[in-house]
């Protein structure tokens, strides 16, 4: 089920403009791998490459491969569609849809897929269980997905995104809107799912880097006005104990700029 | 530094002057001299404040005395007209109020109203909706740009220009599709035709007429909240692998729906008010008919004040019309209601504010 994501060679564009420069890296299945960096160094834009949502900004373009279990994404006859429902994705800011109930929302992409009525029940209890929140909305699953708290918010978007069963589960910065104790309700929630999923997390809190993952990238431009690029990747306690380049230790350390 | 005095001033001072680890020295002004501007008001301000409310009071209370003033004489005229009448003014089909036996009622003119109404809608709520989302959504910039001007062109456009266009261009179209319409679908109540051949300024026609008339409204609205939906919503619907469609099915038209909604509605309350254009293209009668395709069966309330407003011999006559004018204003009220009540429904559920 959760997938090998090998990465070779890879530049992202927004028209003109190159963001993400010759990115070469393994993402091992059953981990989860943290994505590190000052901002603007190209997180954001590599991991929406991981599952062809950068091309939905109109004038945005890749080059370069990823392979999904050594089937790529970007091959002529794949469709992006199909990459998107295999490749999941939890944004940033939480984004439940304000028209749909609690149960709408992990629905919803069920329903994309042609689950039939009888099996939602189930699977939707199963996704919330998944994303710790079935305790706390069993009682109001009818009720809107926006009137949750913002921890709950996000909890949910993970539910919506692990109900459709993907391989891999992207994480652009999924505690950065949500408070401590959120943050760790997710944080354990990771370490859960990956027993399931592949799973790759955007984080600028290098504590939470340390906690949650097994292997760490560091990421940062390649000079001034230079596209971002991916310094170094090592096991995790590696790069915050020793890391192989001075760059990533000043970092980590604060040191940087 | 000497320690400050303890209670030389609040604690709180607009524009944070006040800073307890220092003592404060006003650039003018003794200790008590009062240096907060801000408390003390600039005099000339209440003022402009009393003119202002007064004015604006002032103006509210003469618009409601001019619609009172509206309002009752409407009434009066038109419960005048319903005193004389000799048949029941909401059940009789026919206007004849310029007899010596006056004998007129809505009814005919109630249905045709709703029926033209309803085929618009039927025509231009998907229509427009469409190119809403083909504007919003799916057609490159330059082309959206220039489709959404054609769209407020359309809504520029006079209804006599329309009147005159249904009248001379677009009737003998619909003679094809009346037939078609007819012979196929003849068994359905309102598509059957008892004259086959009539020439077609008929209710359907109206309502085609109508439909073009009113599409720009629906389609402008739509667009509007269209182009609101919020890009983390639309992303979050393509990133659980859904196609364009399946994306505006999840995230925009649910998203749209309240404006949608208000658009159809403001679009359906000028499609049953609507007077020229209907007046020009429909022959007009008054039975109680749901035949869409006969001409010379039915009109609207709005076309038969039209027309009936230069016949009106008597002062009768004119305060028909009038009594029918007021049940137009009911049947748009209870639409605007009812319009209300839909969007109100989910309101826990609020996808936009429009
Ligand atoms: N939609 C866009 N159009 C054009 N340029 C963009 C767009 N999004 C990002 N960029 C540019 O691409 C570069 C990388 O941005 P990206 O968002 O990937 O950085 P990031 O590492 O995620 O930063 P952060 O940590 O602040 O989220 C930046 O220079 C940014 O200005
Ligand atoms: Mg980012």
């Amino acid at each position: 089920m959760a997938k090998r994501i090998d990465v070779d060679n890879l530049d992202a564009y927004y028209g003109k403009t190159k963001a993400v420069s010759g990115i070469s890296m393994t993402v091992e299945p059953r981990s989860v791998t943290a994505f590190i960096g000052p901002s603007g160094c190209g997180k954001s834009t590599f991991l929406r490459t991981l599952n062809r949502m950068h091309e939905v900004i109109p004038g945005a373009r890749v080059d370069g491969r990823v392979l999904l279990d050594d089937e790529d994404l970007y091959a002529p006859q794949v469709d992006p569609v199909a990459v998107r429902r295999t490749v999941g994705m939890v944004f940033q800011r939480p984004n439940p849809f304000p028209t749909m109930s609690v149960y709408e929302n992990v629905a919803a992409g069920l329903k994309l897929n042609g689950v039939r009525k009888a099996d939602l029940d189930d699977v939707v209890e199963k996704s919330l269980r998944g994303a710790n929140l079935w305790e706390e909305v069993k009682g109001r699953l009818k009720k809107p997905g926006a009137g949750l708290s913002g921890g709950q918010q996000q909890r949910l978007c993970i539910a919506r995104a692990i109900a459709v069963e993907p391989a891999v589960l992207l994480m652009d910065e999924p505690c950065s809107a949500l408070d401590p104790i959120s943050t760790l309700a997710i944080e354990d929630l990771m370490g859960s799912l990956k027993e399931r999923f592949t799973i790759v997390i955007v984080t600028h809190n290098m504590q939470q880097a340390a906690r949650v993952s097994d292997r760490t990238a560091f990421f940062n431009l390649e000079g001034p006005g230079r596209p971002g690029t991916l310094i170094e990747m090592d096991a995790t306690e590696k790069i915050f104990s020793n890391p192989g380049v001075k760059d990533t230790e000043d970092y980590i350390s604060g040191r940087f700029g | 530094m000497t320690p400050p005095p303890p209670t030389r001033r609040p604690a709180t001072t607009p524009g944070g002057q006040a800073s307890p680890g220092s003592v404060p020295g006003p650039p003018s002004g003794g200790p008590e001299a009062p240096d907060h501007p801000s408390l003390r008001g600039r005099g000339g301000g209440r003022a402009g404040d009393r003119v202002f409310l007064g004015l604006s009071r002032g103006a509210g209370i003469l618009l409601l005395i001019v619609i009172a003033a509206i309002a009752g004489f409407l009434l009066y005229r038109g419960i005048n007209a319903i005193k004389v009448d000799q048949g029941n003014f909401l059940t009789t089909a026919g206007w004849d109020p310029n007899g010596l036996k006056p004998v007129f009622g809505v009814a005919a003119l109630v249905v045709g109203t709703v029926l033209s109404s309803i085929v618009a809608m039927v025509i231009a709520v998907p229509v427009g909706v469409g190119v809403a989302l083909f504007i919003s959504h799916y057609a490159p910039r330059r082309l959206a740009q220039l489709l959404g001007w054609v769209v407020d062109l359309l809504a520029a456009v006079p209804s006599v220009v329309y009147g005159l266009w249904g009248t001379l261009f677009l009737v003998p179209k619909m003679m094809g599709i009346h037939t078609w319409l007819g012979s196929y679908l003849g068994w359905v109540p309102v598509f059957n035709q008892s004259q086959p051949g009539a020439y077609p300024r008929t209710l359907f026609t109206a309502g085609v007429v109508l439909a073009i008339m009113v599409l720009p409204i629906i389609t402008a609205m739509s667009r509007e909240v269209f182009l609101q939906t919020p890009r983390a919503h639309e992303e979050a619907a393509l990133a659980l692998g859904a196609t364009r469609w399946e994306m505006i099915r999840t995230a925009v038209l649910p998203f749209g729906r309240p404006g949608v909604i208000s658009g159809s509605m403001l679009a359906l309350g000028r499609a049953l008010g609507e007077t020229m254009a209907v007046a020009m293209v429909i022959s007009q009668g008054f039975n109680v008919t749901l035949h869409l395709l006969d001409p010379g069966t039915s009109t609207t309330i709005a076309a038969n004040i039209a027309n009936g407003f230069g016949e009106a011999s008597r002062p009768v006559g004119v305060d028909a019309l009038i009594a029918s004018g007021l049940v137009l204003f009911v049947i748009t009220l209870i639409v605007n209601g009812i319009a209300r009540w839909i969007v109100a429904r989910r309101k826990e559920f609020a996808g936009s504010a429009a």
